[in-house]
């Protein structure tokens, strides 16, 4: 298959746009914020911070599912893998991410039953396989895997040992609600490209009509990032914020309406915490009452009464929330490092620590 | 977050097509979410699904898009 | 105004002590050839030894490829590799090359000539006979290409259920030709390597997570090449970069030789086939293992016959000069990226699993 990527990454196109961002930028600080691990990793593995103009601030937002999922799920998953006649399926990302005390990783070294996954639908074969045992598969992702979960549970729904951690959330819930708590001060989002992919920018409008804020739906290839931050300039410069697309041979304004209408079949939103950030209102997903019994913490009356999200000291609330940065963290690099990790960011791949780890500039 | 992939469908069934993603990797994933599309279309893959159609003429578009943004220079000093 | 309610549901965390307090168990990372691994070999197992090296040579604190006993006149290197790959038979090999050729390539990293080896099987209950067959005329295969006879050997077979099939171990001895150390590289050496990075354990992903893939293991022994390159001199460090991949062996060269490694990243040759793989699983081939390749550090006035020798082998065909060993920053690899940036390559942590985030 012929693929033009390498256009997307090419020096020159990048300088032509760089030279665009200069002129549309006046000096003054603008802080745009980005919602994706993945744009973390194309920024800090591109460079990117290194050759943008000073004055531009790209922040590191909370668009890491693996970093913002709770210790009370992690918790929830542990038990539920520790427990006889049960399997737990879960994606890889998650496995090394510590709970209030261990990790799914060291539960498997304990005894624990966890199979790692790349789709619902070996969870599903999994259970079908395995009548007698119960498979629970631990449901993390934002918008661009909720559908996926739904899917399989429209297509299974006479399946009665397989169930889900609920663990899904909302990215445009979450913006709103880091622009309502009055702490972030952000003139632009580069908004996820893959959820978007599915969600459309429909559901980013309210931002910029209410908030005013300039908004980009951007690709994930270092060109891609540049020309998102040359649009939001330039919406910024002209005063007229909106929702626009620069990942056009992806995103379409409607999104994939299929996908959106089965995600609200067997979801509904609620109010989800974030780990280190607190509670967001409506920025989580719960299945409906006629789903109920895919939900493994009711279906195994699990009551996780304490769950420890953060060490005291530890950053990774106000990092996710882009008002700290790993190296202001007291931790970071010290106790907390990828093998031995504190806190969810230096864990998973795209965690805004484990990012400035790996990739940390010189 | 979320790693979606672009890749070629090479053959459809109900449920699943068999994408090539490009430098002889093939795998068989699930069509449930678009299953409109067709042997032939170039397609992105999370999870295991097919989570949209992509536009052909992907890095064309792009740069369309970035001569299209009408910047004035003299406008914006 | 919507509130964060962050006080009530996250409450007041354990204190860091306590949290730490938890029994430690042998994870599968600790084998990975990451940043766990290296850590249990260092804290955990060389540090209870007290006698790790004999008189006059390099032991086992050295973290080497191989242990050298040093004799007078002639030193000898001694090694020894576990192989518990699963699949046992893979894309381009199987576990009885894999095994043998592992400790032939520990020899030849070391500069030594490798003279003999031995072969330990432990097999579980229930495995055919074929399959221990297959598994032996591979080894023998490689044996007969190499030269390197197997001297001796051993046979358990453990309860089924006790173990996977099989697991071979394999200790060999050579003779030192020409002491190549880890701690070699000096500033202004260039880097060069042998060939594509990361084959073999993106192949191996590839399988065990239902992609189909013309990428194959790279699983190839290297005395044959190196003996060439050994007569032409100027390697001043080397290491082939199995477990950890490029980027955990990198570390460790620049880390011994107390020197910074500077790349060009666009440099590293990869196989179309092994990007298009990294991408789909979102796992960089830079952190996978290769079995049959070479990084190394050379003086700059033999780099490019090296370079010529290397490609004249099969095994060395898309050989590439991708940087030079700089003073600083000490003890680091630098990448500069191809739009102009730069980064630190840091080793991979522990196992690697295809992304979906």
């Amino acid at each position: 298959m012929k693929r033009n990527i390498d256009k997307f990454r090419e020096k020159s196109f990048s300088q032509q746009v760089l030279q665009k961002i200069d002129e549309l930028q006046s000096g003054k600080e603008i802080k745009i914020m980005h919602v994706c691990g993945t744009h973390e990793v194309t920024i800090a593995k591109w460079g990117l911070r290194e050759i943008l103009p000073k004055n531009i601030k790209l922040i590191c937002g909370p668009g890491c599912p693996v970093c913002v999922t709770s210790a009370q799920e992690i918790d929830s998953a542990v038990k539920l893998s520790l427990t006889n006649n049960n399997i737990l399926t879960t994606f890889g990302d998650i496995l090394r991410v510590p709970g209030t005390s261990i990790s799914l990783a060291e539960a498997a070294s304990q005894g624990a039953n966890i199979k790692v996954i790349y789709c619902i639908d070996e969870a599903v074969s999994l259970a079908k396989k395995n009548p007698k045992k119960q498979v629970i598969h631990f449901a993390i992702g934002f918008e661009t895997t909720a559908p996926t979960t739904a899917v399989e549970i429209l297509n299974n729904s006479n399946l009665d040992n397989f169930s889900i951690i609920p663990s899904h959330r909302l990215i445009p819930s979450a913006m709103a609600g880091l622009l309502k708590s009055g702490q972030c001060q952000i003139d632009g989002f580069i908004c996820p490209g893959h959820v978007s992919t599915i969600i459309g920018s429909q559901p980013y409008e309210f931002l910029a009509r209410d908030f005013s804020r300039a908004l980009v739906i951007g690709g994930f290839e270092p060109n891609d990032i540049l020309l998102s931050i040359l649009m939001i300039l330039r919406q910024l410069r002209k005063k007229k914020t909106s929702v626009e697309i620069e990942y056009t041979r992806l995103v379409k304004p409607a999104g994939n309406p299929l996908a959106i209408k089965k995600m609200w079949q067997v979801f509904e939103p609620c109010h989800i915490g974030w780990r280190g950030i607190g509670i967001i209102p409506h920025s989580g997903l719960k299945l409906r009452l006629k789903f109920k019994k895919f939900d493994a913490i009711k279906k195994f009356n699990l009551k996780i009464k304490r769950a420890f999200d953060v060490r005291p000291g530890c950053k990774c609330g106000e990092i996710m929330k882009g008002l700290a940065e790993p190296k202001d963290c007291p931790y970071f690099k010290k106790q907390c490092k990828p093998e031995f990790p504190l806190g969810a960011c230096i864990v998973s791949i795209e965690g805004p620590c484990f990012v400035a780890y790996k990739y940390g500039s010189i | 977050m979320c790693l979606a992939i672009p890749g070629k469908v090479k053959k459809k069934r109900k449920e699943d097509a068999w994408i090539d993603f490009g430098g002889g990797v093939v795998k068989k994933v699930k069509i449930s979410l678009t299953p409109q599309v067709k042997r032939g279309d170039y397609v992105v893959v999370h999870a295991g699904y097919v989570i949209q159609k992509m536009e052909k003429e992907e890095a064309r578009e792009t740069i369309e898009l970035f001569n299209n943004l009408k910047l004035n220079e003299k406008k914006y000093r | 105004m919507v509130q964060f309610n962050s006080k009530s549901l996250f409450i007041p965390p354990l204190s860091v002590n306590q949290a730490n307090k938890k029994p430690e168990l042998i994870s599968i990372s600790h084998g990975s050839g990451g940043g766990m691994m290296e850590n249990l070999i260092e804290q955990v197992i060389v540090e209870s030894l007290s006698l790790k090296k004999s008189k006059g040579g390099r032991g086992v604190d050295k973290l080497e490829d191989a242990g050298i006993i040093d004799l007078g006149d002639i030193q000898l290197a001694l090694t020894t590799d576990g192989c518990t790959v699963d699949p046992p038979f893979y894309p381009g090999g199987d576990i009885g090359e894999l095994s043998v050729g592992a400790t032939i390539n520990d020899l030849a990293m070391t500069g030594a000539e490798p003279l003999a080896i031995t072969l330990s099987y432990v097999i579980e209950e229930g495995t055919p006979v074929e399959f221990v067959r297959q598994v032996s005329k591979s080894v023998g295969r490689i044996s007969k290409q190499t030269g390197v006879p197997v001297i001796a050997g051993d046979t358990k077979v453990m309860e089924k259920g006790k173990i996977d099939k099989i697991a071979i171990n394999t200790a060999g001895v050579g003779i030192v030709r020409q002491l190549i150390l880890d701690y070699g590289a000096r500033p202004g050496d260039l880097i060069l390597v042998s060939g594509t990075m990361g084959d073999h354990g993106l192949a191996l992903l590839a399988k065990r997570f239902g992609f189909k893939t013309k990428l194959k293991s790279d699983t190839y022994p290297l005395w044959g090449m190196v003996k060439n390159l050994l007569k032409i001199g100027g390697i001043q460090a080397m290491k082939d970069p199995t477990r950890g991949g490029f980027a955990a062996n990198i570390n460790e060269l620049a880390r011994k030789s107390e020197v910074c490694f500077y790349v060009d990243e666009s440099k590293i040759p990869l196989k179309k086939e092994a990007r298009a793989l990294g991408e789909v699983l979102g796992i960089d081939p830079l952190q996978t293992a290769s079995e049959g390749k070479i990084i190394m550090a050379v003086s700059p006035d033999k780099a490019r016959k090296i370079l010529a020798a290397m490609r004249r082998h099969p095994y060395g065909r898309e050989a590439a000069i991708i940087g030079r060993v700089k003073k600083s920053p000490k003890q680091r690899v630098v990448l500069e990226t191809s739009v102009g940036g730069k980064r630190i390559l840091e080793a991979p942590i522990g196992e690697l699993y295809p992304r979906i985030c």
